[in-house]
């Protein structure tokens, strides 16, 4: 049941988003200036930008999920669309897991892109493809988890726009930490010291996907 | 006669406002109970407070024998609102509105949204998106959203405002074939002129209460014989 209506609320996420096109048209384009920006700045010493490419693309991937977690909320801030959602007695856990799911499966599409992109621009070699591509699923579904609850907590307040990075980065440092390490270690050719990294990314997710999914009913229902 | 709605001693807060000041009110199954008052009176918060949007701050209130606080999510499920929002996306079609609050509601069947689009005569901008529809055209989308859900219990909020003769009927025709329908109606409006016609009883809201309508009520029959015996065109009783 939770399943099915998390599903439901997923898809009508990513259907709005594919015709809205603000993750096509807004955060890509974002995050891919963000990277480009950098390699500008850094261009005289190429070995410095292959060394610092993990931080640089995870600082991408969390300033992008800042965009899409605030408008993950807007969309459902217009004609009372909120209201619907409570009105049909959905689960809130279910409208968490759809909202994180929705989230999630942007940033992913927005990571492949800009992993595209970092090889390319700052000639990165991939050594442990496994261990990098475990590490950017773990981190994530953290992000998206931890960027759903804190932007329902936001939702309702007049300043949410500005407020959400206030809440959401802090809370995030130890995902950007972890994925960065994680990623050194997998591109760097040595991956198996990544996995207590990435061990420690799949508990975050993990712990912030249940807190979610345990506390969202009230707090979206505070929101309104 | 089964009760849908019971309310006693409601109080309900906008913010600090208390926007229900003690309000009781019993609805039976069938009926359609036209609320009136002036603006600001507690209409619009009690029709909120039935859809289980606004939680009571005291008294009891209970909506198809589940408790407004204690069992709100199944109480919303057979109540449907249709308020001054459309609760609508603006990027989904009208015909992708209606199914996904269907789905959300457990009723995914093609038929019934494309049946529920033809009701509320929608079924040639089924294809468009609701920022691409008229301000009536919208009015009727909420209340195919809400008609889809097959609610017991249908809370209609101005239903009448901003439609032609066409969105007009239509509200006429869900009103009317409601009590048909197993449904109970409590409506807002401040076209008592059309509104009246169709109600098997009003009652008039002032100052977040139930009070003496100062108003003679109408000697017009309802649209439809209603499944419910008819009410007393007098008023509730008032809160002491």
């Amino acid at each position: 049941m939770i399943w099915r209506e998390a599903a439901l609320v997923a898809g009508k996420d990513l259907r709005i988003e594919a015709r809205a096109r603000v993750a096509l048209g807004q955060i890509l384009p974002f995050g891919l200036i963000v990277i480009l920006l950098f390699a500008f700045a850094l261009d005289p010493d190429r070995g410095l930008l292959a060394r610092v490419a993990p931080g640089l693309f995870w600082v991408a991937v969390l300033l992008a999920n800042l965009l899409a977690t605030g408008r993950a909320f807007a969309i459902e801030t217009h004609h009372g669309a909120r209201d619907g959602l409570r009105l049909a007695g959905l689960d809130g856990g279910a409208i968490f897991l759809g909202k994180a799911g929705a989230i999630a499966a942007q940033l992913l599409g927005l990571e492949l892109v800009l992993g595209t992109g970092v090889v390319v621009l700052y000639g990165v070699e991939v050594h442990g493809a496994l261990v990098v591509v475990l590490t950017a699923v773990a981190a994530t579904v953290g992000m998206a988890a931890t960027g759903t609850l804190y932007g329902v907590l936001a939702a309702g307040l007049r300043l949410r726009e500005t407020l959400l990075p206030l809440l959401l980065l802090p809370v995030l440092a130890p995902v950007m930490l972890g994925a960065t390490r994680a990623f050194e270690d997998g591109l760097e050719g040595a991956p198996g010291d990544a996995w207590p990294w990435v061990a420690m990314l799949a508990l975050f997710a993990a712990l912030y996907t249940a807190i979610g999914v345990l506390a969202f009913g009230a707090l979206w229902e505070e929101a309104a | 006669m089964s009760q849908v709605v019971r309310l006693r001693s409601v109080v309900a807060l906008l913010g600090r406002f208390p926007a229900l000041a003690g309000l009781d009110l019993d609805v039976d199954a069938g009926e359609i109970v036209l609320v009136t008052g002036p603006n600001g009176a507690g209409k619009t918060t009690l029709l909120r407070l039935l859809a289980g949007l606004v939680p009571p701050y005291s008294g009891e209130a209970s909506v198809r024998g589940y408790d407004l606080v204690t069992d709100r999510r199944r109480a919303r499920v057979g109540t449907a609102l249709v308020g001054h929002e459309t609760y609508c996306y603006d990027d989904l079609t009208a015909e992708e509105n209606i199914r996904f609050f269907a789905r959300a509601s457990g009723r995914d069947d093609a038929a019934a949204v494309r049946a529920v689009l033809g009701r509320v005569a929608l079924d040639g901008a089924a294809g468009v998106p609701h920022r691409g529809l008229s301000a009536g055209q919208r009015r009727r989308l909420a209340l195919a959203v809400a008609l889809v859900r097959e609610p017991e219990l249908l809370l209609l909020d101005e239903p009448h405002a901003g439609l032609d003769a066409t969105g007009r009927e239509v509200v006429a025709e869900a009103v009317a074939a409601a009590p048909g329908e197993g449904r109970t109606v409590v409506m807002v409006s401040h076209e008592l002129e059309v509104a009246r016609p169709m109600a098997t009883r009003e009652v008039r809201v002032d100052g977040g209460r139930v009070v003496p309508s100062t108003v003679a009520p109408t000697d017009e029959p309802p649209v439809t014989p209603p499944a419910a015996p008819l009410a007393t065109d007098a008023p509730q009783a008032v809160t002491p």
